[in-house]
C-alpha cells in the first residue's frame, strides 16, 4: 500500500485529478447506489461542459491580460439573449439564431477590445482601474438586457421534453446531449487551436511572457483580438449550451454562473485555458454530485467552496504554476 | 386652493429628499469601509455586502431568538461581523489582489445563499421583521422633540438625524485614526507592502484588521438598513450594493473620507431624481436603467478620471 501511495504521488497532476475523481465516484456509488451516482454524473458532465466553456474564455482572457474580466459571466447572458432575439422576431431557426449569439458575443467581446481595453492599455491603466471597468461593463449589459427583455423568466425555443435512456433508469435531455456533443467538439478545437495553430502558440507565448513575446516579434495587439475574439465566442457559445441546456434564463443568469466559471478557472489555475478545462468539468461533477446530499439551491456555495478550498490548500490551482513576477 | 396645494407637494417632495438622504448615508457609512481597505490598505474588497447582512442578520437574530436587548445585540453584532472578516481574510489576504476580490465576492455571495436559504434560520425570502421595537420607541420620542420646532410631521427625520449623525462620528473617529501610527502603516502598505515589511511591520496582521474594520462599518450600515426598510430579506445584500458603494467610492475619490459621503449624495439624488422623470417603463426595467447607470459611472470615472471628484492620483496605488 505505501508502494502504491508512492507511486500515485509520483504520477502527474492530471493523472492524479481523474484518480481522485474516479475514486470520489466510486464512494458515491458505494454510498448512494449506482442509480444516483450514474444520473447526476451524468447531469455533472451537461453542466461541467458549459462551465468548461465559460471558464476557458475566462482563463484565455487573464492569461494573456491579467485581466479578470468580471463582465464575462453577462457576455454569456447576452449571447442567450440574442439567440432569444433573433428567433422569436427574426424568425431565424432556433440552431440559427443560436449561432448568430456566438458570433455576436465574439463581435462584442472583439468591440469592447477596441473601444474600451486596447486605448485603456495605451494609457497605462492599473489593475485596479481595468477591474472596475469590467465591473462596470457587466452592469451595463446586465442592465441592459432587463431593460429591453424585462427580468421574466425566458426560454428558447429548443426541445427539453425528449429524453433518452442511457442505462438502467439514467436519463439525459436531447437538448442536453446536443450540447454536450457541441460543447466537448467545441473545447477539442480550442484545445487544437493552442496546441497546433501558429496563433495558438502566440497565444500561450504571451500568456507566458508578454514582453518577452513581444521583443520576439509577436505582433501582441493582434494576438490580444483574437484571445479576446475567441474568449467571447467560447462565452457566447456557453451562454446558448447553457440557457438550452437548463431550459430557462433571466437576464443575471450569466451574472451568478460567473461565479461558479470563477471557481472553475481557479481549480484549474487561472491561467492555464487546459486548467479551466478540467477545472469546469470536474466543479460541474462536483456541484451535481452533492445534490446526492445537499438540496440542489445550495449548488451555487459548493461550487464556491470547492475554490475557497482550493486557495487555501494549492493557490496556483490544480495544473497552474507559481507566478513568477 | 392653489397655495394649499403647493405646500402640500412641498412637504410631501420634504419627506422624499428626507428618505433620499437616509439611503444616501447608509450608503456613506457602508462605502466608508470601502474606503479603508481601497482608498487607505490597497486592498481589494468586493464582499462589504456580505458583512453588511452577517452584521444586519446577527442583530436580529440576537434580538428575536435569543430576546436579547437591542443595546446589547448591536455591539456583539458588530463583533460577529468583524470576526467573518477576520475568517475570510485569514486565507484571502495571502493572495494576489484578484484573488482576493474572487474570495471575497464569493464569501459574500455564500452569506446571501444561506440567508435564502437556510430558512428555518433567518426567514428566507420573507426576512425577518420585528426587531425595531426599541428604535420605534426612540424614534416617537425623536418625533416629540421635533414637533416642539414644527417638525412633528417628518416622520423619516429622526432616522435621518441619527444616520447622518453615525457617519459624522464614524468620519471623525477615522480621520483621527489616519494620523496615528495605525493609520500610517496602513497608507505605508498602499504605498509599499515590501518596505513596511522590511521596517518589521506586521503585513498581514494590519490588512486583516483594515478588513475587520470594514467589515464592522459594513455591519452598521446594515443596522441602518434594516430599520430604514424594517424588513431584513437577502435581496437587500446582493453583490450589486458592494458595487454601488464601489461607484460611490471612486465617484468621490480615493482615500477621501468626505469623498464617501460626496459621491453617495451625487450618485442617489441622480438615481432617485430619476423618478421625477415621467419614464413608461414597468418597475423591473426602472430598476435595470438605476443599475445600468451605475455601471456607466463606474466607467466613465476610471476611465476620465479614475481619482475621482477628490480623490488625488498619487494615491491611487492597488495592484491589481
Amino acid at each position: 500500500m505505501p508502494a502504491l501511495l508512492r507511486r500515485a504521488a509520483a504520477a502527474p497532476v492530471w493523472a492524479r485529478v481523474c484518480g481522485g475523481a474516479l475514486l470520489l465516484l466510486a464512494v458515491l456509488v458505494a454510498a448512494k447506489g449506482p442509480h444516483d451516482a450514474a444520473q447526476t454524473t451524468v447531469n455533472g458532465i451537461v453542466t461541467g461542459t458549459y462551465f468548461a466553456l465559460g471558464a476557458v474564455g475566462l482563463a484565455l482572457v487573464f492569461g494573456v491580460l491579467r485581466l479578470v474580466n468580471f463582465a464575462h459571466g453577462d457576455m454569456l447572458t447576452f449571447a442567450a439573449y440574442m439567440a432569444l432575439l433573433f428567433s422569436m422576431t427574426l424568425g431565424l431557426p432556433i440552431v440559427a439564431a443560436m449561432v448568430v449569439g456566438t458570433l455576436a458575443t465574439a463581435a462584442l467581446a472583439v468591440v469592447s477590445e477596441l473601444v474600451l481595453w486596447r486605448p485603456m492599455r495605451t494609457r497605462r491603466a492599473g489593475g485596479f482601474q481595468l477591474l472596475l471597468i469590467t465591473i462596470g461593463l457587466a452592469f451595463v449589459i446586465r442592465n441592459g438586457i432587463q431593460l429591453f427583455a424585462g427580468s421574466i423568466p425566458r426560454t428558447l425555443d429548443v426541445d427539453v421534453t425528449t429524453a433518452f435512456n442511457l442505462v438502467g433508469h439514467v436519463r439525459i435531455g436531447r437538448t442536453q446531449s446536443i450540447a454536450v456533443v457541441v460543447g466537448l467538439i467545441a473545447l477539442l478545437l480550442v484545445a487544437v487551436l493552442l496546441r497546433a495553430t501558429r496563433i495558438g502558440k502566440e497565444m500561450r507565448a504571451l500568456a507566458d511572457n508578454l514582453s518577452l513575446a513581444e521583443v520576439s516579434g509577436i505582433d501582441t495587439q493582434r494576438v490580444i483580438l483574437v484571445t479576446w475574439g475567441v474568449a467571447g465566442a467560447l462565452a457566447g457559445l456557453a451562454g446558448v449550451v447553457s440557457a438550452a441546456a437548463i431550459g430557462v434564463m433571466t437576464p443575471n443568469f450569466g451574472w451568478l454562473l460567473l461565479l461558479s466559471l470563477f471557481a472553475a478557472a481557479v481549480v484549474g489555475g487561472l491561467k492555464s485555458a487546459y486548467g479551466a478545462l478540467v477545472g469546469g468539468l470536474l466543479l460541474g461533477l462536483v456541484e451535481e454530485w452533492s445534490t446526492m446530499f445537499v438540496d440542489s439551491r445550495w449548488k451555487f456555495a459548493v461550487g464556491f467552496s470547492v475554490l475557497i478550498l482550493t486557495l487555501l490548500v494549492r493557490p496556483t490551482g490544480l495544473l497552474g504554476r507559481p507566478e513568477v513576477t | 386652493m392653489i397655495p394649499l396645494a403647493f405646500s402640500f407637494q412641498s412637504f410631501a417632495h420634504a419627506d422624499f429628499w428626507i428618505g433620499v438622504g437616509i439611503v444616501a448615508g447608509i450608503y456613506s457609512i457602508f462605502t466608508l469601509g470601502l474606503q479603508v481597505n481601497v482608498g487607505f490598505t490597497g486592498i481589494l474588497n468586493f464582499g462589504q455586502a456580505g458583512f453588511m447582512a452577517i452584521g444586519a442578520y446577527s442583530m436580529a437574530l440576537l434580538i428575536l431568538k435569543a430576546h436579547w436587548s437591542p443595546w446589547a445585540a448591536l455591539p456583539v453584532a458588530t463583533l460577529i461581523a468583524m470576526a467573518s472578516g477576520l475568517l475570510v481574510g485569514i486565507p484571502a489576504l495571502r493572495l494576489p489582489p484578484h484573488y482576493l476580490a474572487m474570495a471575497t465576492i464569493g464569501a459574500a455571495q455564500i452569506v446571501q445563499i444561506t440567508a435564502q436559504n437556510a430558512t428555518g434560520f433567518t426567514g428566507g425570502n420573507e426576512g425577518l421583521i420585528g426587531f425595531d421595537a426599541e428604535w420605534q420607541r426612540i424614534q416617537t420620542w425623536l418625533l416629540g422633540k421635533l414637533s416642539a420646532v414644527g417638525l412633528g410631521q417628518q416622520y423619516e427625520l429622526p432616522l435621518f438625524l441619527v444616520t447622518w449623525l453615525s457617519f459624522l462620528v464614524l468620519l471623525v473617529v477615522l480621520r483621527a485614526l489616519q494620523h496615528t501610527p495605525w493609520g500610517r502603516v496602513l497608507r505605508a502598505i498602499r504605498e509599499d507592502e515590501d518596505a513596511a515589511a522590511a521596517l518589521g511591520k506586521n503585513v498581514y496582521a494590519y490588512k486583516l484588521q483594515s478588513l475587520m474594520a470594514a467589515a464592522a462599518l459594513g455591519a452598521v450600515a446594515g443596522y441602518l438598513l434594516a430599520l430604514n426598510v424594517t424588513l431584513i430579506y437577502p435581496q437587500s445584500f446582493s453583490a450589486d450594493f458592494t458595487f454601488i458603494g464601489f461607484a460611490i467610492l471612486v465617484l468621490g475619490g480615493l482615500a477621501s473620507y468626505v469623498g464617501v459621503a460626496l459621491g453617495a449624495i451625487l450618485l442617489w439624488f441622480v438615481l432617485e431624481g430619476m423618478r421625477f422623470v415621467d419614464l413608461p417603463l414597468a418597475a423591473d426595467k426602472i430598476a435595470a436603467l438605476r443599475l445600468l447607470l451605475v455601471g456607466l459611472v463606474l466607467i466613465a470615472v476610471m476611465v476620465f478620471r479614475p481619482q475621482g471628484i477628490l480623490g488625488k492620483r498619487e494615491e491611487m496605488v492597488i495592484r491589481g
